[in-house]
């Protein structure tokens, strides 16, 4: 088998998010960067999956050179090649992101061969546009299933699941093919020491490409509106109880 | 006039919650842009949804009928929603931003290779562009873009506009049979497994939350308690769930399950955004933290400082105390 993972370098922020002066991005100064926890995910399905039936796994992010990081993380937890569109600060739009990245992946594949299986994750965690992993499933020709949260693959086909309120719809889908997957298909394993070192000496080929813009354009950020409601301090311990319960009587009945 | 087709959510005729919520927005927007509204509804489950959808003000309800629409498939309902908006000449195709809503717009967005906007708002129509304000991380950012296209495509927040029938409505119904291959079955629903139904993380009316604070899986059996002397479930932040302490279905936050109780116990969690997105819409916030200034604790309406270890316990036996 050989895997492919896609992977967005993003912020992690903490109690709030910050805008920078030009409102088209987050001040990250104190900040550190991860990939989503869909993502996360992905990288390690991509690892289990070549541990359960061989082959190895790639991933691939669209970035920044500082998103490396994000490709060394993955190195760590057992990611075997790795490949960075260069990008700009700024994110192209889900349109020029899937062409780049369709594109990226056309070359990947002419150089080493077929993908049996492409992951993304669900949406990424900043700009949450729902539809990079399917626009380039398509320009691939390959079926994608989103909010996936098992797979399981045997002798050339896979089923995966996706969780509903009432349990889990069932989707069998031919290989190649591509799955955009949730946080909690597995719990990621934590790199080593010694994995973090090997880590740093993997290359990591830069992709270029010119991908034409779709129709949609960020004119600047915007905070929701903040939340005004002032907290009511019940008490401090074990003592607070009886006022706990006061205010618990209203809202539920004992 | 030309038309603004909506895609109407729906499991096997079971409407989707959100779906008549988007429908409204949809009717708003149709109208600034001086568009007919057209409901489509997939697959011959949803034909019974016709009289209640004509209700919420479109001009045309389109009843999908193929064999590859009885059952949900993002190939085939995209396939059937993109075939109607060409029969009826439309320039826009919205859902709400479920997780079927954003997916079978994006599979559409990507077989017309045109722009999708996910999750907005609110939207603006303008001569040529679109002018909409949509949700970034999960909800704790916004976003203004502009869209422009031949076909406009986008989904509505969730809950962005509430639904609001218009009176009985004159909708005229008519049946669409769209072209479906095996490349739109390949991704139809095979199969389903059902969980035992009870009282599910996204719908309780209590949610019992804990974070890092309750140290240990061990740590939510007094968590436990109390949701069930409340009628609720037991949820919990992203480090619980990384630690192995509580499964991944508890997790509450934008990674996670999204809840909207009457009630949250946030006990031990700090209230990272990625955490407050996922139960902002609790009606009423109960801090437990040793941290009064932790952001849970100065957004909640209610705080207790100190621990809760003690705590907890100590609210369970006032409960017992008083009611037995
Ligand atoms: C893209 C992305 C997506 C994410 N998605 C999610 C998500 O879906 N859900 C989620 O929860 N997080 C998510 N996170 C993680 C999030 O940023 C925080 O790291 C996480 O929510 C913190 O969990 P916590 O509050 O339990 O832990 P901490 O932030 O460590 O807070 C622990 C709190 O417990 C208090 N405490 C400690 N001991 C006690 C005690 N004995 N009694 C009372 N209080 C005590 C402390 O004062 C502190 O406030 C995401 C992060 C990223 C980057």
């Amino acid at each position: 088998m050989r895997v492919l993972v896609c992977v967005k370098r993003v912020p992690a922020p903490g109690a709030r998010i910050v805008l920078n002066e030009d409102r088209r991005s987050i001040d990250t100064a104190l900040l550190g960067f991860a990939v989503s926890p869909h993502e996360e995910c992905a990288v390690e399905e991509g690892v289990r999956i070549v541990e359960q039936h061989g082959g190895s796994v790639t991933v691939l992010t669209l970035g920044p050179p500082e998103a490396e990081e994000q490709i060394r993380a993955a190195f760590a937890v057992g990611v075997h090649a790795g490949a960075r569109i260069e990008a700009g600060p700024e994110d192209p739009d889900p349109v020029a992101t899937a062409r780049a990245i369709a594109s990226a992946v056309q070359g990947l594949e002419g150089a080493a061969g077929p993908f049996d299986l492409i992951l993304f994750g669900n949406e990424s965690a900043d700009s949450g546009g729902y539809q990079v992993g399917i626009r380039v499933a398509h320009a691939l020709g390959r079926p994608i299933v989103s909010g996936i949260k098992a797979i399981e693959i045997d002798d050339g086909a896979m089923t995966v699941q996706r969780p509903t309120p009432q349990g889990a719809e069932v989707y069998e889908l031919p290989l190649p093919a591509a799955v955009a997957v949730r946080e909690g298909i597995n719990l990621p394993r934590y790199p080593t020491l010694k994995t973090r070192l090997s880590a740093k000496k993997t290359p990591i080929e830069l992709v270029t490409t010119d991908a034409a813009e779709g129709g949609q354009r960020m004119i600047e950020l915007v905070p929701p509106p903040e939340d005004t409601s002032s907290v009511q301090i019940l008490g401090d311990g074990p003592e607070a109880a009886a006022a706990v319960v006061d205010v618990v009587e209203q809202l539920v009945s004992l | 006039m030309s038309a603004f087709v909506f895609l109407v959510e729906h499991d096997r005729g079971a409407i989707a919650e959100t779906t008549l919520g988007g429908l409204r927005a949809a009717r708003e927007v149709a109208a600034a842009a001086r568009l007919d509204l057209h409901a489509a509804i997939p697959g011959t489950s949803g034909d019974a949804l016709a009289d209640e959808v004509a209700t919420h003000g479109p001009a045309g309800i389109h009843l999908l009928h193929h064999e590859l629409l009885d059952d949900y498939g993002p190939d085939a309902w995209a396939a059937g929603a993109s075939q109607l908006a060409d029969s009826l000449g439309a320039t826009a195709v919205a859902a709400t931003g479920t997780d079927r809503g954003n997916e079978v717009l994006a599979h559409l967005a990507a077989v017309r290779d045109e722009a999708m906007v996910a999750n907005c708002l609110t939207v603006s129509v303008g001569a040529d562009a679109w002018e909409m304000t949509r949700v970034r991380w999960g909800g704790s950012l916004h976003e203004r873009s502009s869209l422009t296209g031949d076909l406009k495509l986008l989904t509505f927040a969730p809950h962005a506009r509430e639904p609001e029938p218009v009176g009985a409505g004159d909708a005229s119904t008519a049946t669409f049979t769209p072209t479906l291959d095996a490349v739109h079955a390949t991704t139809v629903v095979r199969d389903r497994t059902e969980t035992a139904a009870g009282v599910t993380l996204a719908t309780a009316p209590v949610v019992v939350s804990g974070g890092r604070g309750v140290g240990s899986a061990e740590g939510f059996a007094p968590l436990e308690a109390l949701a069930a002397r409340l009628g609720g479930v037991v949820g919990c932040s992203r480090v619980v769930t990384n630690n192995g302490w509580r499964p991944h279905s508890d997790q509450v936050g934008q990674t996670g399950t999204v809840v909207a109780p009457d009630l949250y116990i946030a006990c031990g969690i700090s209230g990272a955004v990625q955490h407050w997105v996922g139960m902002m819409n609790a009606k009423h916030v109960l801090a437990i933290n040793t941290d009064a200034q932790a952001p849970m604790v100065t957004k909640a309406d209610w705080a207790v400082v100190g621990d809760l270890e003690t705590i907890v316990p100590a609210i369970l036996a006032e409960i017992d105390r008083r009611h037995g």
